[in-house]
């Protein structure tokens, strides 16, 4: 039995994080209660975060979108900042879990449970992404390729709560890709998903461009070589071609329930030949 | 704890374990078993109700977090139940297209296709789909489940 504390302000959550010993943070909860049925976690109190409003505020800081670690992912998806700032992250919550999941599982919530599947994670990576933690000593930010350490590890220090996530505005990028294979359309774990962000020049050619890949590495995946690789070349299928070959020599997936290590690795450099759909169709031809 | 919530239209009080799960308060403390619970960690819908006006999955909430919200489950469209004539329209429309089998995953259908009608009256068949893609039906291959939607929501275009 646990005892369920509702606070409403950030001191009020510091305070509980000081005083209770084996005290679990419930946010959306769909992470959390899977935990606690399958007995993985017994924490004897449980802070859930409903009533944390300042948790759910998205903002335009002016260098920065912010979004509070307690915003659902169908806030996010609701929200005019993510669908014109930050695309990629909204193409990567459509695909996660199911509407139900969406009204209730946040942010932070995907970025703390660091799943290497973890759908929030190669669009954030991509956008460089900040996480902002709050604790009786103030607020720290680090990047989140720093906070998430290996599957379901973070950085999180006792005392410390994941408050905000920052996304730097600029550099701004025309093309947001995300996608995600899995085993069905809804409610499935990833077993490859990639994220890509892009920039084009007007002859074609790849001004800027960050990838990163889920569930084939202990965390989510960036490739430099593959990007090396596309950086100034045109979008089309040879150089396509020569940076998959780079991903599937660079990842380094698992055999799990859900995939063999094989099938990540074929997948995980075919999903960069599904950029293709962003060249200029050929002189008087059909895209492929 | 002391709970407090409007379900189905009627404020409730009752002592609860705050830690209790919602599914289990409905169905084994409030005998309201049209909420049901087919795995327990919100991969199948089964567990679907409606928290001031948003779906969400019971299986994966505590009652602490139901203090003060307005909730809806299937019981709450029963209106046969509450002495009507007629069905819930989205009932009847389920009725009508044979979209129930062994029927498990009705009351989380019907709640979900309910919630979609309510704010999109004009959906297609790839909103609808979507809008069904966290309640799982091993029985009917969701055709005559769309059918159901779809009917629903050509009534609910025709409410004066």
């Amino acid at each position: 039995m646990a005892d369920v504390f509702m606070p409403r302000t950030l001191d009020e959550l510091l305070d509980l994080k000081e005083k209770k010993q084996s005290l679990a943070l419930f946010a959306g909860g769909t992470d959390l209660m899977v935990a606690l049925r399958h007995h993985r976690i017994q924490p004897k109190a449980l802070a859930c975060l409903d009533h944390m409003d300042a948790m759910r505020e998205i903002t335009d800081t002016g260098n920065h979108i912010a979004m509070g670690a307690g915003t659902t992912h169908a806030g996010l998806l609701a929200s005019p900042l993510v669908q014109e700032h930050i695309p990629v992250l909204a193409r990567a919550l459509e695909t996660l879990g199911s509407p139900h999941i969406r009204n209730m599982g946040t942010l932070g919530g995907n970025i703390v449970t660091a799943s290497p599947a973890g759908d929030c994670l190669p669009p954030l990576t991509v956008l460089n992404a900040r996480v902002e933690l709050a604790s009786r000593d103030g607020f720290q930010t680090l990047p989140i390729s720093d906070f998430i350490t290996g599957p379901g590890t973070t950085c999180l220090k006792p005392g410390q709560i994941l408050w905000r996530v920052l996304v730097p505005k600029t550099p701004a990028y025309c093309i947001h890709h995300f996608e995600k294979v899995g085993l069905r359309r809804s409610l499935s774990i990833a077993v490859v998903s990639m994220a890509a962000v892009l920039n084009l020049a007007p002859d074609g050619c790849i001004q800027a461009v960050r990838m990163a890949w889920g569930s084939v590495g202990k965390t989510v995946v960036t490739c430099p070589e593959a990007e090396d690789i596309l950086s100034g070349n045109p979008l089309d299928p040879a150089v396509l071609e020569k940076a998959a070959q780079a991903v599937m020599q660079w990842v380094n997936p698992i055999s799990d329930v859900r995939a063999t290590a094989g099938y990540r690795r074929k997948v995980a450099g075919n999903l960069v030949l599904r950029l293709t759909r962003y060249a200029a169709p050929p002189e008087g031809g059909v895209r492929p | 704890m002391d709970l407090t919530f409007s379900l189905n239209g009627t404020a409730l009080t009752l002592d609860a374990p705050s830690d209790q799960r919602v599914v289990d308060l409905f169905r084994e403390t409030l005998g309201l078993t049209g909420t049901k619970e087919g795995c327990g960690s919100g991969e199948c819908g089964a567990c679907t109700i409606m928290v001031d006006g948003q779906t969400r999955l019971a299986c994966l909430m505590v009652a602490a977090q139901l203090q003060g919200r307005s909730v809806i489950t299937i019981e709450g469209l029963d209106l046969t139940a509450q002495g009507r004539e007629q069905r819930h329209p989205v009932q009847e429309a389920f009725v009508q297209a044979g979209a129930i089998q062994c029927g498990f995953c009705t009351p989380g259908m019907v709640l979900t296709v309910t919630d979609l009608i309510n704010r999109s009256p004009h959906a297609d068949e790839t909103e609808i789909r979507r809008a069904i893609s966290g309640n799982l039906c091993r029985c009917t291959g969701y055709q005559k489940i769309v059918e159901a939607a779809q009917l629903a929501a050509r009534w609910k275009q025709e409410e004066p």
